[in-house]
């Protein structure tokens, strides 16, 4: 374990809370963005602290849960238990941290509760433990869990009547696991509209590049051949991800993002390298990215 | 060998099982099936009539079976999930584990068919091994019925337990072993028989050939206690305690592989409590060879013969 302090000068989160559309559109990018640009700076803080964490993959992912956190999803700190919130299961669990740092940035979790990330005993493990954290909808980690388990939830919504949404984020190379096809396949029988997934598409798994691993691709064609209606969004893009989640559904039709994204992004000497999968970033390449992630 | 001159009735216990499932569903429309193309094998054509929309088939995927389940309780449900105990156990481990049991999530998880039911169709259909499985995992309460009232009150007790839960249901006949007005308590165990002699354990399917063994070792002299111990986990550990101090030896009856299931569940408590003999009767470490189901418990010595030959072997007597 690193013996580095548990918060890192200049990393504090405040809480952003969640954005209504009232605000309009450029205002909701705006605070999704400078939201993203926190979450990430927290992030890597927490990620050193630990000595520990997974800051390749969270890093290419914290623009799409910003998004759906800190505007899309409809829930509030007073209905984390309310059967119509909106769900959102983070199956690439390794990503906890960032969803961590979301939750707060969301006013869902509180803030202090990051600087024990994957200490003892603390709430917050490694990866996500829906009995511990309030806001966490399914316990993750082992990879290939989260689709199964958002489609059982967004069926309950149908057999219900309900309009409440559900979200499942998914990692690239996570697809390999087959349990994702058996659950792509009851998701397109039962006409699931209200269930988007989003394939964080980094092009990068532990080890290797996903391509050159065992091939996702024509990912597009495959995800339409079992019945989603696929869009293709910069993963990135923070107007673009609102404006692909906030589109109303296909009728009977469950919808398949694929958020194109970049391992490690923003960071010059993290982006699209493997090694940043879970490697642990020392003082001076905290500082270092810290100082990338300076200005909104 | 010595039986008595009345055939007791024998039953499917998937009849009390899917009879209990629609008094459920009826009475709560959280309650819904998830089935992997198990409709017929468990019975539930019934079901499905009446509850179209809640009986959930995904098909044959296993592990989307046991994760859309936790869905389902997320999203508010009470789910079952309905399917052969080997498919269910062996296929979807980790999402037993995960989904249902480190997620704490209320599901029942329904082993159609479990132990050697299968007989004939061979060791990938057997499952004799998911009660050593599925005793380690946390959170999970682990239930071996042994008739139709056992099965139907451990159905109730699950729907309404807030955690996740495995229910062996088995489709070989059983007769009824538990008395009028018996009520299924987990982690209880029921006296069947008094003795001072020795005390068989057992569940499930085997509690018969128990008490028929009780029988023939009164004729030996021998006064065997018999306790039916429908939870593997938790178990009745006073009841198991008890029998150690109180009788000379105990022999562990079960449809399962020795290694690890009610056997193992009993000796971790015995030798921590007060050790004394234990044997164990069930499938040693092999794979089963073909046979029908009652032929292969006669080869397995999971008969009366088999329980009396091993209480004498305790004893030494």
């Amino acid at each position: 374990m690193s013996a580095a302090p548990i918060t890192t000068p200049g990393t504090a989160l405040p809480v952003l809370g969640r954005i209504g559309a009232e605000a309009g559109r450029e205002a909701v990018v705006a605070h999704i963005r400078e939201g993203a640009r926190l979450i990430r700076r927290r992030d890597i803080a927490m990620i050193h602290s630990a000595g520990l964490g997974h800051v390749g993959g969270e890093f290419s992912v914290i623009d799409i849960l910003a998004t759906l956190y800190l505007h899309v999803l409809e829930i509030s700190a007073g209905r984390l238990d309310d059967p119509e919130r909106d769900r959102l299961i983070l199956s690439k669990g390794h990503a906890a941290g960032a969803l961590y740092a979301t939750l707060a940035a969301a006013g869902l979790l509180d803030p202090a509760a990051l600087d024990t990330f994957m200490r003892p005993l603390s709430k917050l493990n490694g990866h996500p433990d829906r009995t511990k954290v309030p806001g966490v909808e399914a316990n993750t980690g082992p990879l290939g869990h989260g689709l199964p388990v958002a489609v059982g939830t967004a069926l309950a919504g149908k057999l219900d009547g309900s309009r409440r949404r559900t979200f499942v984020v998914l990692g690239d190379g996570e697809l390999q696991e087959g349990s994702n096809w058996e659950a792509l396949m009851t998701a397109a029988h039962h006409r699931l509209e209200h269930l988007t997934a989003v394939v964080d598409r980094n092009r990068l798994q532990q080890g290797a590049r996903v391509a050159e691993t065992n091939d996702l691709d024509p990912l597009a064609d495959k995800a339409r051949a079992f019945g989603w209606h696929v869009v293709e969004v910069d993963g990135h893009d923070h107007g673009a991800l609102l404006d692909t989640f906030t589109r109303p559904p296909v009728p009977g039709t469950p919808t398949f993002v694929i958020a194109h994204t970049v391992k490690g992004h923003p960071i010059s000497f993290m982006s699209d390298e493997v090694a940043w999968h879970h490697k642990v970033p020392n003082t001076d390449e905290v500082a270092a990215a810290l100082a990338e992630l300076e200005t909104p | 060998m010595t039986t008595s001159t009345t055939q007791p009735v024998l039953h499917d216990c998937r009849d009390a099982y899917a009879a209990t499932l629609i008094e459920l569903a009826q009475a709560d429309p959280r309650v819904v099936v998830v089935v992997n193309d198990s409709v017929g094998s468990s019975k539930l054509g019934e079901f499905k009539r009446r509850f179209p929309d809640r009986l959930i088939n995904v098909g044959i995927a296993e592990q989307d079976m046991v994760g859309v389940a936790a869905g389902l309780a997320n999203g508010g449900k009470i789910p079952f999930v309905s399917a052969a105990s080997c498919f269910l156990t062996a296929r979807a481990m980790e999402q037993i584990k995960v989904d249902a049991a480190y997620s704490n999530h209320n599901i029942t998880l329904c082993g159609m068919s479990p132990g050697m039911a299968y007989g004939e169709l061979g060791p990938t259909h057997h499952s004799i091994e998911d009660l050593a499985w599925l005793r380690v995992i946390p959170n999970l309460t682990v239930v071996v019925p042994s008739d139709p009232a056992e099965t139907a009150q451990a159905i109730r007790w699950a729907a309404d337990h807030s955690g996740p839960v495995f229910v062996r249901v088995s489709r070989m006949g059983v007769p009824d072993v538990n008395p009028a007005g018996y009520r299924f308590a987990p982690g209880r165990a029921t006296t069947l028989r008094d003795g001072d002699d020795v005390t068989i354990v057992a569940n499930g399917t085997v509690v018969a050939p128990a008490l028929d063994a009780a029988h023939e070792l009164s004729h030996l002299g021998i006064t065997a206690r018999v306790l039916s111990m429908p939870t593997v986990k938790p178990l009745d550990v006073e009841a198991v305690v008890a029998a150690a101090r109180e009788t000379a030896a105990i022999v562990t009856v079960e449809e399962a592989l020795t290694t690890g299931g009610l056997g193992g569940a009993v000796a971790e408590t015995v030798v921590q409590h007060h050790p004394v003999p234990v044997r164990f009767v069930g499938v040693p470490d092999v794979f089963a060879p073909t046979g029908s189901a009652r032929w292969l418990l006669e080869h397995f010595h999971i008969s009366a013969a088999g329980i009396v030959e091993a209480a004498r072997l305790a004893l030494g007597r």
